[in-house]
């Protein structure tokens, strides 16, 4: 009893006005999950159930998941785009923080020359270098390897300028000192300036990593093989068939949509955090 | 010798050549991979080739039979309405939930999250799902909906006049979520002062909105701007996965620049008039480029 009037005295100083937004703007947050809610909920449903309106299905079935991890080369799929991410994910922590680094922290003539020639690259789309980057890949036998679907992403000059951005604001003192104490210059990189960027390295992490699980022109075109398809292509590859099983197509969909959402459930904080930093800095 | 030869040499010099060794393997990468390309793209834009045969210089003649193509007239109009409609209502929609969600704080987490998890999922998995959402009657919730509040069926992505915001719809609603947390963070970097400095001289909501939470914005807003236009301007995922055998929509009425030159580069294996096309969406988004450095500098 006394809890409720404590209630009602608690509403009494909420503004009306603020209750009317905040109902707005859950309204709208639920529309925004909607389509992600109905994909899984038709994930669950049996065949003939699919084409039926409703949330819940009536009989929830395992049936489709089995059959896309049994029966479809999923599997590979999800191998294939982990593997090229994580790999061109590590490349890019690597080199776009040396160089980031180096253009930063070091004086030498032409600095400025390799500064501005890497920012440009920012200009150039990659739709333009698709052509030739499939010549090239045909030339050197890339065509169906994970270094063809990762290589053209390996640097990037996004990636770079945000490093540089970091570096530029750690103390030249810190580099000198470690200088005079005897520590090899890539020492002083690797062990005293990376771990004091590791929020920048978190960002570039994250907005690479999903950039290439989601990638699809450039791997749509570089593979032709069934196996070596990542995950977007081979839902892709759904499209030619000639009758849809839509409830293996949401199955699968779910499977690539759902290991993303989890990682950022748990890393919200570090993920938006990130995103307002790579977002400002950049 | 190479011991004598470095401890002969200065501490400045010793550190230019650690930069460059440094740099060494990068430098390889932009020049392989990026640099020669571009030169590639340019140079093959004036070359007649299927791929097999050998190229043959034809000057400009791509870039004739582009522009006289009645095609290309129709896909770089859908181009530029994917843009010049897409950016606005993602950004005035961004914005408007970016100001009242900042304000909020029972729930806030958990509806920022709502809003942002859109952007993180694969637009070829949520085509999928928006394609089902677009179907006729029994099935499309789309039209189920339309119907309960009596109103007659859209036939949507099957048609000329609606196909392209069918389409556009998807793209928008994935990439609300990024806008509005940087929206938020740019409402937050706001000093504090100014609030208060405007809430002494009574300033009313509108006039705090008006006068200090939208000019501070601007930087932000013109990034955003560029950011999107740039996106829709290189949209091709959705279209390639939303229209019928990826055909770009009935009588091309969805079809992006991308799509046309993913179509004559790797369908047709027109690749000099598929290099030309690439050439002109390059100047398409410098255009957009240089358009924002002379708005950031008329700024300050």
């Amino acid at each position: 009893m006394s809890s409720n009037v404590h209630m009602i005295e608690r509403l009494e100083k909420i503004n009306p006005k603020k209750v009317i937004i905040w109902t707005l703007l859950f309204i709208g947050s639920i529309i925004m999950v909607t389509p992600i809610i109905f994909m899984v909920s038709m994930s669950f449903k049996t065949g003939q159930e699919v084409y039926i309106f409703s949330l819940f299905p009536e009989k929830a079935t395992f049936d489709n998941y089995l059959f896309v991890l049994k029966e479809s080369k999923f599997l590979y799929w999800g191998l294939n785009s982990l593997w090229v991410a994580t790999f061109s994910t590590l490349s890019v922590l690597f080199f776009d923080s040396l160089v980031g680094y180096t253009l930063a922290k070091y004086n030498f003539r032409g600095r400025e020359i390799v500064f501005i020639a890497i920012l440009s690259t920012l200009m150039i789309p990659t739709e333009m270098l698709i052509i030739p980057w499939y010549m090239m890949s045909r030339e050197f036998g890339w065509i169906d390897t994970y270094w063809g679907i990762a290589f053209p992403g390996l640097m990037t000059g996004f990636g770079t300028f945000l490093m540089r951005q970091f570096f530029m604001s750690l103390p030249d003192e810190l580099i000198e000192a470690a200088r005079i104490d005897g520590w090899s210059e890539f020492a002083i990189w690797w062990k005293i300036a990376m771990p004091l960027v590791i929020p920048a390295l978190s960002a570039l992490a994250i907005f690479h990593f999903l950039g290439n699980w989601t990638a699809f022109l450039w791997p749509l075109i570089i593979t032709n093989d069934p196996d070596m398809y990542t995950i977007p292509v081979g839902l892709a590859s759904f499209n030619g068939e000639n009758e849809t099983n839509w409830e293996i197509v949401m199955t699968a969909s779910c499977l690539a949509t759902i290991p993303t959402l989890f990682v950022f459930i748990i890393l919200q904080k570090y993920i938006i955090k990130g995103i307002m930093l790579a977002g400002l800095k950049g | 010798m190479f011991n004598k030869f470095w401890s002969d040499l200065s501490i400045n010099q010793k550190l230019a050549i650690t930069a460059w060794i440094f740099l060494a393997v990068p430098i390889i990468f932009y020049v392989t991979i990026r640099f020669y390309p571009t030169y590639e793209a340019f140079y093959v834009s004036f070359m007649k080739w299927n791929l097999l045969g050998a190229k043959k210089y034809i000057g400009f003649k791509n870039y004739f039979k582009i522009f006289g193509d009645d095609d290309f007239w129709i896909v770089l109009w859908n181009t530029i309405k994917y843009a010049v409609i897409g950016v606005p209502i993602s950004l005035l929609i961004s914005f408007t939930v970016a100001y009242y969600l900042n304000e909020i704080k029972f729930g806030h987490q958990t509806i920022r999250a709502f809003y942002f998890i859109p952007f993180l999922t694969t637009a070829i998995a949520m085509a999928w799902v928006w394609r089902w959402f677009y179907q006729p009657m029994p099935i499309g919730y789309f039209n189920i909906i339309l119907s309960w509040v009596g109103i007659p069926q859209q036939p949507f992505l099957q048609s000329v006049e609606q196909g392209l915001y069918a389409i556009m719809a998807p793209a928008v609603w994935a990439g609300l979520g990024f806008q509005i947390v940087i929206f938020i963070a740019g409402i937050r970097a706001i000093p504090k002062s100014h609030f208060e400095a405007a809430e002494i001289d009574g300033a009313g909501r509108v006039q705090i909105l008006r006068e200090i939470i939208l000019p501070a914005l601007k930087p932000t807003t013109i990034f955003l701007v560029v950011i999107s236009t740039i996106g829709f301007l290189r949209i091709f995922d959705q279209v390639y996965s939303m229209s019928e055998d990826s055909a770009g929509g009935p009588l091309n009425s969805t079809k992006p620049l991308v799509l046309m030159i993913y179509d004559f580069a790797f369908d047709e294996y027109k690749l000099g008039r598929a290099s030309a096309l690439t050439v002109i969406l390059f100047l398409l988004l410098l255009t957009v480029s240089l358009l924002q450095l002379w708005f950031m500098r008329k700024q300050r």
